[in-house]
């Protein structure tokens, strides 16, 4: 069987073990929490915002797969210095992406990057660690206090 | 060097394994969560279906007949597989799961009260866990937890420590699914009659791998699913011993359990009819009942015998590998490795096996303080089935080693 490269490319592989942005923030203004149980995958996600609604900084630590790591650290990376809007519709994009609502080839979208997770459509048990890190960003920046992917 | 014949060649006995178009790619080794089926007894539920249709228990024509010879014949068979006294001791359940919450809403919440104790092992399969606390919220008692050391062997001192006058019931499972430990249940079950409590095992994982005698074992019940043993999903049983049963309340209630109805009183039926409310899933009885002729067949020694032959494989196989630690190493195993790689999740360990055609299990495997023991989020899982073979082992460590590679 083949098709391992369809899911754990080089770029994942690389953010996998050198997780950027991976680091607790202490001056934060918004936090939250998302854990997988199917996967114990646990990360918390902080955010600094400022009052125009730019993400200034963001960061996670924490513990999990290869995917979910990987996924909080290219978010963390995209979204960095953005508007809160972009990462609130880059949130949406990818999740359609890595349900396979949307195909990043067919569809224009503001993915970049991030069109490297559309392999995980591919494994449905997957998909809940590609999206942990969003869920928690979204949930950070709703101010609530647990995201989950249940 | 040459290794151990192995006794058993059974694939062939299933069509998913030994399709051609899979036999050499595909390696299935999560025989743990669920095993495959022998073509005889899809065969017998697709004939029942098809030429001897019929309701149990309530039918006076020949098919209904036919059809509740067979299912009552089954507990018979299920009673001679586990040593039991009769087959009315025997009541067919979902599975392991419904039985022991049978078990807990009847027996749990009529014979245990406020400040009793209840006894689980650290090692428990979720199912052995989250029926108890109902019981214990419920009823104002508290759960006492047997540890298990570095091997994941329960700790009998302390066990024996836990027992008191106040120990209602003690619950263990025969082998640990995530561990694979072979728990010594004579022995705990003895001690636990010292005090006057039952004991209630948890079979899932033994009943389709030795031999088991629930007499010898001492064990007041004893659960298991037909689907870890060849049999169809959604059928298993409960056995107590009679004198138990008698005693306990109707779990479910409605048609076929009671003996008369009127709108003020109903009676109820003598077990194990009083613990089977409506129709029964009777096609499954029936790929149950083929199952079980298809393991006693092939006999449980030899079943036994084959997997430890390959669970030594497996283990020096896996030993060699470097990064891997392999996680519960009881001296008493049963078929099942879990481990864990440096530096690796081991659902990225279960996914990069998929891709390599290798299906095992990686997760907590619905027991959560098991893993918390053993202080990893996860393990990947191993285990094995009487129609594995060193191919298949082969297959694995190879996976692995390509896992390694993919992160290293």
């Amino acid at each position: 069987m083949s098709g391992r490269n369809d899911l754990y490319q080089q770029v994942i592989l690389d953010h996998n073990k050198n997780p950027r942005n991976f680091k607790v923030m202490q001056a934060a203004t918004h936090e939250c929490d998302g854990h997988n149980p199917l996967c114990g995958d646990q990360i918390r996600l902080y955010v600094k915002k400022t009052a125009d609604g730019t993400i200034e900084d963001i960061s996670f630590n924490g513990n999990g797969c290869a995917i979910s790591k990987s996924s909080a650290s290219l978010m963390t990376v995209a979204v960095k210095g953005k508007a809160e809007s972009l990462a609130r519709q880059l949130f949406s994009e990818f999740h359609k992406m890595v349900t396979g609502e949307l195909d990043p080839e067919t569809v224009t979208n503001q993915l970049g990057k991030l069109t490297i997770f559309s392999g995980v459509r591919e494994y449905p048990s997957r998909i809940k660690c590609a999206s942990l890190s969003w869920h928690a960003l979204l949930c950070a920046l709703d101010k609530q206090d647990k995201a989950s992917t249940e | 060097m040459s290794l151990p014949t192995l006794p058993l060649d059974i694939k062939r006995d299933f069509p998913l394994l030994s399709n051609p178009k899979l036999a050499s790619t595909f390696h299935y080794l999560d025989n743990a969560a669920t095993t495959h089926k022998p073509e005889m007894v899809t065969r017998a539920m697709d004939d029942f279906y098809r030429f001897g249709y019929g309701t149990v228990r309530r039918g006076v024509y020949k098919l209904s007949e036919g059809a509740t010879a067979n299912y009552e014949g089954t507990r018979k068979k299920i009673a001679n597989l586990i040593g039991a006294e009769s087959s009315e001791e025997i009541v067919y359940t979902s599975g392991s799961t419904q039985s022991i919450n049978l078990v807990a809403y009847t027996y749990g919440r009529k014979f245990i009260g406020k400040g009793d104790e209840i006894i689980l092992s650290q090692i428990e399969h979720h199912a052995n866990i989250v029926p108890w606390q109902m019981v214990a919220e419920e009823v104002g008692a508290k759960i006492l937890v047997i540890p298990c050391n570095d091997r994941g062997e329960l700790d009998m001192e302390a066990y024996a420590k836990l027992l008191s006058r106040k120990t209602k019931l003690v619950g263990v499972n025969h082998i640990s699914n995530a561990l694979g430990t072979l728990n010594p249940i004579q022995k705990i079950a003895a001690m636990a009659h010292t005090v006057g409590a039952v004991i209630l095992v948890d079979g899932a994982q033994s009943v389709a791998h030795c031999h088991v005698n629930v007499k010898e074992l001492g064990a007041d019940f004893f659960v298991f699913s037909g689907h870890k043993i060849f049999g169809p999903t959604g059928i298993g049983a409960l056995w107590g011993r009679m004198e138990l049963l008698d005693r306990m309340p109707p779990y479910q209630r409605g048609g076929d359990m009671i003996q008369t109805v009127t709108f003020e009183k109903s009676t109820f039926q003598s077990p194990p009819h009083r613990f089977e409310a409506g129709t029964p899933p009777i096609a499954e009885v029936v790929g149950l009942s083929s199952a079980l002729d298809y393991v006693t067949g092939i006999g449980l020694d030899r079943i036994s015998e084959h997997e430890q032959l390959l669970l030594n494989y497996a283990t020096k196989k896996l030993s060699d590998i470097k990064g891997l630690t392999i996680i519960g190493q009881a001296k008493e195993k049963a078929s099942i490795l879990s481990f864990v790689l440096e530096g690796i999740h081991p659902h990225d360990i279960g996914t990069v096996l998929d891709q390599e055609g290798v299906a095992i299990r990686a997760g907590h495997h619905c027991a959560q303080p098991t893993m918390q023991r053993f202080n990893v989020p996860a393990t990947a899982r191993i285990s094995l089935g009487p129609y594995n073979d060193y191919s298949d082992i082969d297959a694995a460590e190879k996976a692995i080693r390509k896992t390694l590679e993919v992160f290293g």
